[in-house]
C-alpha cells in the first residue's frame, strides 16, 4: 500500500526553524507544512498591506525559506504553508527571489487566494455570529474578512506540479489534508477518508505540540531534550491509516499521552470537528504505541462539508493600556495590594477614561483571580500589574503613566516599573455560503 | 488525592470558549475520573474565572473528557484584558481538583 511521509515545520508564525530543516534533512518526508497564521496574525498582516501593497505576508517566510528551500528543492520535498497570510501573490514573488539568489531552477510555485471576503460580506447581508450585528454595522473598524478555505486549490496547485505552495487563510488541516489527497486520488467526497486525513492534519498543525512540547510537568510527565524538541511526521497510508512518529535522535517524545493531548486540543464536540473539507469525528479515534516514538491513529472518521464557510473577521476594538511595577520581601503582598489601591484612586481621580479596568498581583490572583489561589502560600516577590481599556491611544497611555508614578508616589521599594499601550484588533467570525468564496491558483516559475 | 495523579490536561480556545481535556494516565481510572470530574464540578472549581455554560463530552475511546466553558476567556483570546488571555493556565488549575478517597 501507498505511503507518504509529512512534516510538520512551524505550529505558529514565530516557531523555531530549525526542526523544519531536520525535517527536510533527515525525516525522509515528500510534503513539508508550515502552519504560521493564526486567527489575529491574518488582520495584522492586512493593516501591513494596507501600509505596502508588496508586503502583508508572514515575516518569517524568508527566514524560512532561506532555511529549507535549497535543501526541500534537492530532495523533491514539496512545501505546503500559510504565510501568504494576507498577501499569497507577494509572499511566492518573495519565494521566487529568494530560489533565484539561490540559484535554484525549474522551481514552481503557486499562491492561493481568494480568501479575501471583506467586500463580500461588506456588501451583503450578514452576521456576526457571536453577536448577531450585522456586519454593515461595524464598517468603520473592519481591518480583514478571510473564509477558512479547504484543501481544493492546494490539490490543484499540487496537481499542476507546484513545488511550494503559498496560501492565505485555509483551515489548518487543510494545509495537510490536501497532500494526502493528491497523493492518493481520494475524492473530495470520501467523507470517511477526508475525515481519517483531518485527524492527522489536526494532530500535526501545532507542530511540537504532539512532541512533547506544551506538555512535561516535571516528576509527573517528563520529557527528554526539549531544548532539541524534533516536529512530526505523519506516515500516512492510501486506506487513511497513519502512524506519528519525527527524526530519530531529535529531542521530545511521541507518545499515546502527548497524542491524546493534541487530539483534544482547540475541540469542542469531538463527534463534529468542522471543516471547510469535511465534519470530521475523532470521538473513535484511538491511538497505538508501536515503537519508541511511534504512534499509530487509527478510528477517524467524517461526514459531509458546510455548506458555508466560517469567516475570521477582524476589527479596530479599543486600545488596551498598562503597567507593572514588583515588590519583594516581607510584606511584598500588602505593598502590592496597597500600590493597586493608589493606582484605581489615582485613576478615578484624574478622570483616565477606561471601559474596563483589571487589577492584578502577579505572584498571587493574576492568572485564576484570588478565590483558586486562597489556599497558596504567601509569595516572596509580587509585580503589580493594572491594564484598562480605552477609546482612544491616548487615555490608554493614561493607565500605564499612574503605575509608573508608584516609583515616588507609592509604597516603599517598588521597583522594575514597565509600561505599554496598544491599539487591540480583534477577531469575531462571520458564516458564509460557500458559493461566495472563489479560490484561485496563480503559478510562478523560478 | 489530586486529579494530577490520575489524569493529564491540555487547554485550548477559541474566541471566549476555552476547552480543557482531562485524561486518564491509566485508562482503567477513566471511568472513576469520568463519574466524579462532572460538568457541575469543573464550573464550581472554576467560579469566578468561567462565567458561561460547561458543557462535557466524553471519549472513551481515549480515556478522556473534553469540558468545553463558555464566556471562559475575559471577553475573548484577542481583546481580553487578562496576563494569561489564552487561559492556557486553565488546564493545571483543574488538575489541582481533589478527588476523595473511594470516590466511584
Amino acid at each position: 500500500m501507498k505511503t507518504i511521509r509529512i512534516g510538520s515545520g512551524a505550529g505558529y508564525s514565530g516557531d523555531r526553524i530549525e526542526p523544519a530543516v531536520e525535517l527536510a534533512e533527515s525525516g525522509d518526508i515528500q510534503y513539508l507544512v508550515f502552519e504560521c497564521l493564526a486567527e489575529r496574525t491574518i488582520a495584522i498582516a492586512q493593516q501591513a498591506k494596507l501600509k505596502d501593497p508588496a508586503k502583508g505576508y508572514d515575516p518569517l517566510l524568508a527566514d524560512r525559506m532561506h532555511a529549507v528551500l535549497r535543501l526541500c528543492h534537492d530532495k523533491g520535498i514539496r512545501i505546503i504553508t500559510n504565510m501568504g497570510a494576507a498577501n499569497p501573490a507577494a509572499g511566492a514573488a518573495r519565494v521566487r527571489e529568494i530560489a533565484r539568489s539561490l540559484g535554484l531552477r525549474n522551481l514552481k510555485i503557486a499562491a492561493v487566494s481568494g480568501d479575501d471576503v471583506l467586500e463580500t460580506l461588506k456588501a451583503g447581508d450578514h452576521r456576526i455570529e457571536e453577536t448577531g450585528a450585522p456586519v454593515a454595522s461595524m464598517a468603520n473598524t473592519l481591518v480583514s474578512a478571510n473564509a477558512y478555505l479547504g484543501a481544493a486549490p492546494i490539490v490543484e496547485a499540487l496537481r499542476n506540479g507546484a513545488d511550494v505552495v503559498i496560501t492565505g487563510r485555509v483551515a489548518d488541516p487543510a494545509l495537510f489534508l490536501a497532500p494526502q489527497i493528491h497523493a492518493f486520488g481520494w475524492a473530495m467526497d470520501d467523507w470517511d477518508r477526508l475525515g481519517k486525513g483531518t485527524v492527522v492534519g489536526h494532530l500535526l498543525e501545532c507542530a511540537g505540540q504532539i512532541t512533547g512540547g506544551y506538555f512535561a510537568d516535571p516528576g509527573v510527565k517528563d520529557v527528554a531534550a526539549l531544548a532539541r524538541l524534533g516536529f512530526p511526521i505523519a506516515e500516512v497510508s492510501e486506506d487513511g491509516s497513519a502512524v506519528i512518529t519525527k527524526v530519530e535522535g531529535s529531542g521530545g517524545a511521541v507518545t499515546t499521552a502527548t497524542c491524546k493531548e493534541q487530539l483534544l486540543y482547540e475541540i469542542h464536540d469531538p463527534s463534529t470537528y468542522l471543516t471547510p473539507d469535511v465534519v470530521a469525528d475523532f470521538s473513535h479515534v484511538t491511538f497505538e504505541q508501536v515503537g519508541t516514538d511511534r504512534v499509530r491513529v487509527s478510528g477517524g472518521t467524517g461526514r459531509a462539508r458546510p455548506e458555508t464557510l466560517k469567516v475570521s473577521v477582524g476589527y479596530i476594538d479599543s486600545y488596551i493600556g498598562e503597567g507593572q511595577i514588583s515588590y519583594a520581601g516581607p510584606g511584598a503582598v500588602e505593598r502590592g495590594r496597597l500600590a493597586l489601591a493608589i493606582v484605581r484612586e489615582r485613576l478615578a481621580l484624574t478622570a483616565v477614561q477606561t471601559t474596563e479596568l483589571r487589577f492584578d498581583l502577579i505572584g498571587v490572583d493574576s492568572i485564576h483571580g484570588d478565590r483558586v489561589a486562597a489556599a497558596a502560600p504567601e509569595p516572596y516577590e509580587v509585580r503589580v500589574r493594572v491594564t484598562g481599556r480605552a477609546d482612544s491611544l491616548k487615555e490608554a497611555v493614561r493607565v500605564g503613566n499612574e503605575v509608573e508614578t508608584l516609583y515616588t508616589n507609592g509604597p516603599a521599594s517598588g521597583g522594575g516599573a514597565t509600561k505599554s499601550a496598544r491599539e487591540v484588533v480583534a477577531m469575531l467570525s462571520a458564516l458564509l455560503p460557500r458559493t461566495l468564496a472563489k479560490p484561485a491558483v496563480e503559478f510562478l516559475e523560478a | 488525592m489530586k486529579l494530577r495523579d490520575i489524569a493529564h490536561s491540555r487547554t485550548g480556545d477559541k474566541g471566549d470558549i476555552s476547552n480543557i481535556s482531562v485524561i486518564a494516565f491509566d485508562e482503567k481510572d477513566f471511568p472513576r475520573i469520568a463519574a466524579y470530574v462532572t460538568p457541575e464540578r469543573v464550573k464550581e472549581h472554576f467560579a469566578g474565572v468561567v462565567h458561561g455554560d460547561v458543557v462535557r463530552y466524553a471519549i472513551p475511546s481515549i480515556g478522556a473528557l473534553n469540558f468545553v466553558m463558555q464566556k471562559a476567556l475575559g471577553g475573548g483570546v484577542t481583546r481580553s484584558l487578562a496576563l494569561d488571555a489564552h487561559g492556557k493556565c486553565l488546564a493545571s488549575a483543574l488538575l489541582d481538583l481533589e478527588i476523595p478517597d473511594g470516590a466511584a
